[in-house]
């Protein structure tokens, strides 16, 4: 669990983060979405003390960061950014095991892990471990940057736009495999990002942030759905939103159970956005839902334009 | 290759000079010595070595401690002055050094030591602060997010991939110091430019010429290593960043 209390920043005469405080819980994937100068990757960097606070306090488990061993702490706490920073005179293995290394596991259990984390971010191709760096594409580059974040089983993850210089994609891929690892882990993740569509298919809650503050936190429908002022409004999207809201909700969540279509059926577990391409694509307003290879039901183009939430 | 070729030079005229009196009196036949006796020139080649290799390692430990100290958070404010004073020290030629450490010193090894070492920081100190400025800002901020203390940072991320950088340095440095331990002669110490100096003053071209060949094999020997290394050093694992 990590707690924002009353936390304020200046850096010089300008106020970065205005009495800001928010709970993000254990196991949660929170997204902090906003425009560049918000203030969003400042109020990351003050869980790990890469940017001391001015006022208020920042708690782990409710204990304050600042009374926390420099180091021990941010050893504690996997790290991934959007320039990566890989070490270039290191392999891929040896950068993977770099918190495992400065935690002193013993080495077959940092081998293991390596391993393991390799073939969780599908860096599993041969000789893929005595790599180097250069040698890799910003893709890969950027898994190895998670793979190095989670190496030592942080309980939490900050990440810093770690998409954000990907083409989309490898971004995509990248956050299907970040989202199902996140899940299977229970791994607090705190995200940052000025990418609405990132912001949502990613996070259990969003908070915008705006100016040094948190203008709206909430789960994606809710900020969709009861945007709390125009910023709001104008930052998710305007008469766009709708499309978004496609793309979180999910077929099964919304179909009619039992019903019968005819053509090529969708999955239950798709989003709305990808039964609306495919219903598109067979010029048909209904199609049939499958889940587990088996007719379940049948998903309606009228209830997709319908407000119904 | 070029190491091999010559240190085998280096190795040959040491051999082969000692015994080559016949042909520098058949060149000099007005001269009543025609080759070098006072020390061996394997002991001048000794004692030359000795003290390069004894100046360059005082200005490899001053010159890296410095640029570490100048590139730290706390020792940032010193750059702009150790930068100025690096490029004043090297405009000061190294006679002139020899020149003021004579009466501080006395004549000998000591102060020809003293001009080799405040010139050979000079290089280093430059090559430092170069090649730490240049580790990727990122690589450095990921180091901290992980964890790493200001040593352990420095030691294992920031030396190695300043090391090619670093190491230019030390070779500059250890060149300059053969070409200018030759002068410390020049003031008794003793080095190849021992029998330069005395077949100048003795007008005996074939001193010079021995001392020259020695010192010329000497410097592309120091200088054919030190790249080597400097290269292995560089070749690492990042020749394609």
């Amino acid at each position: 669990m990590i707690e924002f209390d009353h936390v304020h920043k200046r850096f010089g005469g300008h106020v970065v983060i205005d009495d800001l405080s928010l709970r993000i819980g254990s196991g949660e994937f929170f997204v902090l979405v906003g425009p560049s100068g918000s203030g969003k990757s400042t109020l990351l960097r003050t869980v790990n003390r890469l940017v001391p606070i001015d006022a208020g306090q920042v708690r782990i488990d409710g204990e304050d960061v600042a009374t926390r061993d420099v180091e021990i702490l941010r050893r504690g706490i996997g790290y991934a950014i959007q320039s990566v920073g890989l070490f270039p005179h290191r392999t891929v293995a040896e950068n993977i095991a770099t918190v495992p290394r400065l935690l002193h596991w013993p080495e077959h259990e940092i081998r293991a892990r390596t391993t393991e984390l390799l073939a969780l971010l599908r860096l599993d191709e041969p000789g893929m471990e005595a790599r180097y760096p250069h040698t890799l594409s910003g893709g890969q580059q950027q898994r190895v940057g998670v793979a190095r974040a989670l190496a030592a089983r942080p309980r939490i993850v900050l990440m810093d736009e770690p998409f954000g210089a990907l083409d989309p994609l490898t971004r995509e891929s990248l956050q299907a495999s970040l989202k199902a690892i996140q899940r299977d882990t229970g791994t607090t993740i705190l995200f940052v990002t000025h990418d609405m569509d990132e912001a949502f298919g990613l996070g259990d809650r969003v908070g915008l942030m705006l100016d040094g503050g948190l203008v709206q936190v909430g789960s994606p429908l809710e900020l969709l759905h009861a945007p709390a002022d125009d910023r709001v409004r104008d930052f998710v999207g305007g008469a766009r939103a709708r499309l978004r809201e496609l793309a979180i909700r999910t077929v099964g969540d919304n179909m009619r159970r039992g019903e019968h279509a005819d053509g090529d059926p969708v999955d239950a577990a798709a989003s709305l956005q990808d039964a609306l391409a495919a219903m598109l694509a067979q010029g048909r307003d209904r199609l049939p839902v499958q889940a587990h290879d088996e007719r379940v039901g049948a998903i309606v183009l009228a209830d997709l334009v319908s407000r119904r939430a | 290759m070029r190491v091999a070729v010559s240190l085998a030079l280096l190795v040959a005229l040491l051999v082969v000079l000692p015994h080559s009196a016949a042909w520098f009196h058949a060149w000099q036949p007005e001269v009543s010595h025609p080759l070098y006796s006072r020390h061996s020139f394997f002991a001048l080649t000794l004692s030359h070595v000795g003290l390069v290799v004894a100046a360059t390692s005082v200005a490899v430990a001053v010159g890296l401690g410095l640029g570490i100290v100048a590139t730290r958070p706390a020792g940032r404010a010193l750059l702009p002055t150790v930068r100025a004073v690096a490029v004043i020290g090297q405009t000061v030629p190294p006679v002139a050094v020899l020149a003021i450490a004579v009466p501080l010193l006395g004549f000998g090894a000591a102060p020809t030591l003293l001009a080799l070492a405040l010139y050979g920081v000079l290089p280093v100190l430059g090559q430092t602060v170069a090649g730490l400025d240049q580790v990727p800002k990122p690589v450095l901020h990921a180091a901290d997010g992980m964890g790493y203390g200001r040593w352990r940072r420095l030691l294992e991320v920031e030396l190695p991939l300043a090391a090619g950088p670093i190491m230019a340095g030390v070779r500059l440095s250890a060149i300059v110091g053969v070409g200018t331990a030759t002068i410390g002669s020049a003031v008794g110490a003793t080095t190849l430019g021992s029998p330069i100096v005395e077949g100048l003053v003795g007008n005996n071209a074939a001193y010079v010429v021995q001392g020259a060949l020695l010192v010329g094999a000497l410097a592309l020997t120091v200088d054919a290593a030190l790249a080597a290394l400097e290269r292995r050093i560089r070749r690492a694992p990042r020749e394609h960043r």
